[in-house]
């Protein structure tokens, strides 16, 4: 037994295949008010984080639906139309399409929209302009311009709503190049990772995890610690490893509690980043367990967690104990509310994978 | 405000417009005729190219000239243009080489040029509407930077969209009216009504004339005889003016027609009538206008000198076109991402140690 749960969110726990972008150290070490650290909910650190963007960049744009007055749905940009008015915070008309697709006029102008897309279910209106426009802008115009927007869409189950409000839709954008896709599990990276995406000159597909929105968290207001696109070793073990990304993080670290109870030492990771998935951690981590289970709420079919499985399998064949195994949600519409715990993987599902892992 | 025997006419209802014509020099009017001339000429010639091999494929722009060279002109320097991908000759007044539009159509590129290099001429796009709300947001932009109603129309900016009577019918279309009208953006939506989205005709897309679409958004609609080169000049003169003072956007429904195919991979003959092609050949752009400069003692080698331009034009266009080269594999790889991304480096490596591995390959 050697659980030991990282905690610092400060240096690498790891060593990183993730390259630096400009977005980062840089972004990181710059000044800013409120050094220090604070105890944070996710939608006040997204919200601080969005905050400190404006400041540092006057380019900066947010645009949405009922994102002014209002503060968003789930208030993640309260007050923020107080502080720099309606010509930097748009409540637009309800379109997606036409959100999006503004926002890609705005960033040929050389501004760096922020778009907020209601629920994960509501994107798919402007998954046109996304994928065939500004996920390409830049290919198309030889690197001429550059498409520094970000979308930030809440997504995933656990908070019991109704159809179309608890989707995980990140493999469609993962599968498209010239999107990056990144999704933070905790308030701290909320916080550091929202401000880099909006740093990158790509465009980024910022997954918020809407049931971790409202558990508190520490946030080290000083530095990041972890570049955007870092995969970060959260609980170290030594029999087998878990990856996820978002809420699954934390339904990891249940599952590695329980597991340790039982005698298991499960090392945890934090996808952080989708695309591009950054190997480093999850190899070294499989190098000494010898076992991967890839959860996620997603469809299991053609999914990230599919991804995760072929890669290692091509990268670290023969150090690999058994078959990577993923936990995922079914492959059929996210169910009605009532059964919704039936659908999601659990840390008893995820325990399950990883017995049967460690069976072979 | 031209009959179609070329007679200058003015409706009532052009009389709002008629000052804008007084803008107009006869070197201008020399020019809007060269230029329709020779785009017809190399229309012809790109057409030529794809039979022959040379293009994947060309989009014949043969009818519309009056409504594009009249509209291009009415631009002024410091304005953006958002073509559909039909508008060469708008392309070519804003300063854009016709022969990088071929590069797109030869497959050597997916885009071609750089806007701000080229007159604000940004790219085609190829799904339909999309840049009307690429359009839209580059309009917001311009208010938020301060760049237009400041009461300076030399220096006050504005944007030109360009779509069709089939675009009309996307949702984008309609969402960049509705943010347009939202943000009362410096932009003039130019609806080229063609008759024909390949061939599907007009009448399926719209029960009511599309220009009176307009109104249902907020904003001023027009209807323009587009095949007259006089009426898109001051017409969209009016309008995009109107649009840097501050008045907000507006809609102007260019009648015209496709004369030629589609694409050069279509073949209207099997749903088209002939008696209607024959109707709008009838009310050529190009025939029109130069009747009415005849009418205005124009001489006769001045006529002949366009034409032999234009001749000129082509072979210059067909000679350069064929020297087009095939970029680089890299081009694959590069400029997906504007900072380094790890799968695409990993992919543009093994692409090339792969291609070196067979003798004699190009690593």
């Amino acid at each position: 037994m050697s659980d030991t749960i990282v905690t610092s969110t400060t240096g690498l726990a790891t060593p990183t295949t993730a390259m630096p972008t400009p977005g980062h150290p840089a972004a990181a070490k710059r000044a800013i008010p409120g050094t220090g650290t604070a105890n944070l909910p996710m939608t006040k650190a997204l919200n601080a984080g969005l905050r400190q963007a404006m400041r540092d960049n006057p380019r900066v744009l947010m645009m949405g639906e009922d994102i002014g007055p209002l503060g968003g749905v789930f208030r993640v940009t309260e007050g923020l139309i107080a502080e720099f008015g309606d010509k930097r915070v748009l409540d637009t008309p309800l379109a997606e399409s036409g959100i999006i697709g503004t926002a890609i006029g705005l960033a040929l102008r050389g501004y760096r929209p922020v778009c907020e897309i209601q629920f994960d279910g509501f994107v798919f209106p402007g998954f046109d302009q996304i994928t065939s426009q500004l996920a390409r802008m830049r290919n198309r115009h030889e690197g001429e311009v550059s498409m520094p927007v970000v979308i930030r869409i809440p997504y995933g189950g656990h908070i019991g709503s109704i159809e179309h409000h608890q989707e995980s839709p990140e493999t469609y954008f993962a599968h498209t190049p010239g999107l990056r896709v990144v999704s933070p599990s905790n308030p701290h990276d909320a916080y550091w990772m929202l401000q880099e995406a909006i740093a990158s000159d790509d465009p980024v597909i910022f997954f918020e995890p809407k049931s971790r929105y409202w558990p508190k968290g520490e946030v080290n207001l000083a530095e990041s610690g972890t570049p955007l696109h870092a995969s970060r070793v959260v609980r170290s073990g030594t029999d087998a490893t878990v990856v996820g990304h978002g809420a699954m993080v934390s339904v990891l670290l249940q599952a590695a509690d329980l597991a340790a109870a039982e005698g298991t030492s499960v090392e945890v990771i934090d996808l952080r980043s989708i695309s591009p998935i950054d190997y480093g951690p999850i190899l070294a981590s499989v190098e000494k367990t010898g076992h991967l289970v890839v959860a996620q709420e997603a469809h299991g079919f053609v999914s990230v967690g599919s991804e995760i499985a072929a890669t290692v399998m091509e990268k670290a064949f023969y150090l690999l104990e058994a078959p990577v195994l993923r936990v995922s949600g079914f492959d059929t519409p996210f169910p009605p509310a009532a059964v919704e715990t039936h659908f999601l993987p659990s840390p008893d599902r995820v325990l399950e994978a990883v017995d049967r892992a460690l069976s072979y | 405000m031209l009959s179609p025997e070329g007679v200058f006419a003015p409706s009532d209802s052009a009389a709002e417009f008629l000052p804008y014509l007084d803008r107009l020099t006869e070197a201008d009017h020399r020019r809007f005729y060269r230029d329709m001339v020779v785009v017809r000429r190399f229309d012809t010639e790109a057409a030529n190219l794809q039979r022959q091999g040379q293009l994947a494929l060309w989009v014949p722009s043969h009818g519309q000239e009056a409504a594009q060279v009249g509209s291009a002109y009415a631009t002024r320097p410091q304005d953006h243009v958002f073509p559909s991908y039909r508008e060469h000759v708008v392309g070519m007044i804003r300063g854009l080489d016709p022969v990088d539009i071929l590069r797109m159509l030869r497959g050597v590129t997916l885009g071609g040029w750089t806007p701000e290099d080229h007159g604000n001429f940004h790219l085609y796009t190829l799904v339909l509407a999309s840049q009307t709300l690429h359009a839209t947001g580059y309009a917001m932009g311009m208010q938020l930077d301060g760049a237009t109603a400041t009461g300076n129309p030399e220096t006050d900016q504005a944007v030109i969209v360009y779509y069709g009577d089939g675009a009309s019918s996307q949702g984008d279309a309609n969402e960049a009216l509705v943010f347009a009208a939202s943000y009362q953006t410096p932009q003039v939506f130019f609806l080229q009504n063609n008759h024909w989205a390949i061939s599907v005709p007009v009448t399926r897309q719209s029960r009511t004339p599309l220009y009176l679409r307009a109104a249902g958004f907020g904003m001023p609609g027009t209807q323009i005889d587009g095949n007259d080169v006089l009426a898109s000049f001051a017409v969209t003169a009016k309008h995009l003016d109107d649009a840097r003072a501050g008045h907000g956007p507006a809609l102007i429904e260019a009648l015209t027609y496709r004369v030629g195919a589609h694409t050069t991979a279509d073949d209207p003959t099997k749903y088209r009538d002939p008696e209607q092609l024959a109707y709008w050949v009838a009310r050529d752009p190009i025939v029109r206008f130069r009747s009415y400069l005849q009418g205005l003692g124009v001489e006769p080698e001045f006529l002949d000198a366009v034409d032999e331009e234009a001749d000129d034009y082509a072979a210059d266009v067909r000679r350069r076109a064929l020297d087009i080269h095939s970029p680089e594999k890299a081009v694959i790889f590069d400029n997906v991402y504007a900072e380094p991304h790890p799968l695409i480096q990993e992919q543009k490596a093994w692409l090339d140690h792969y291609e070196a591995s067979f003798e004699g390959g190009d690593a």
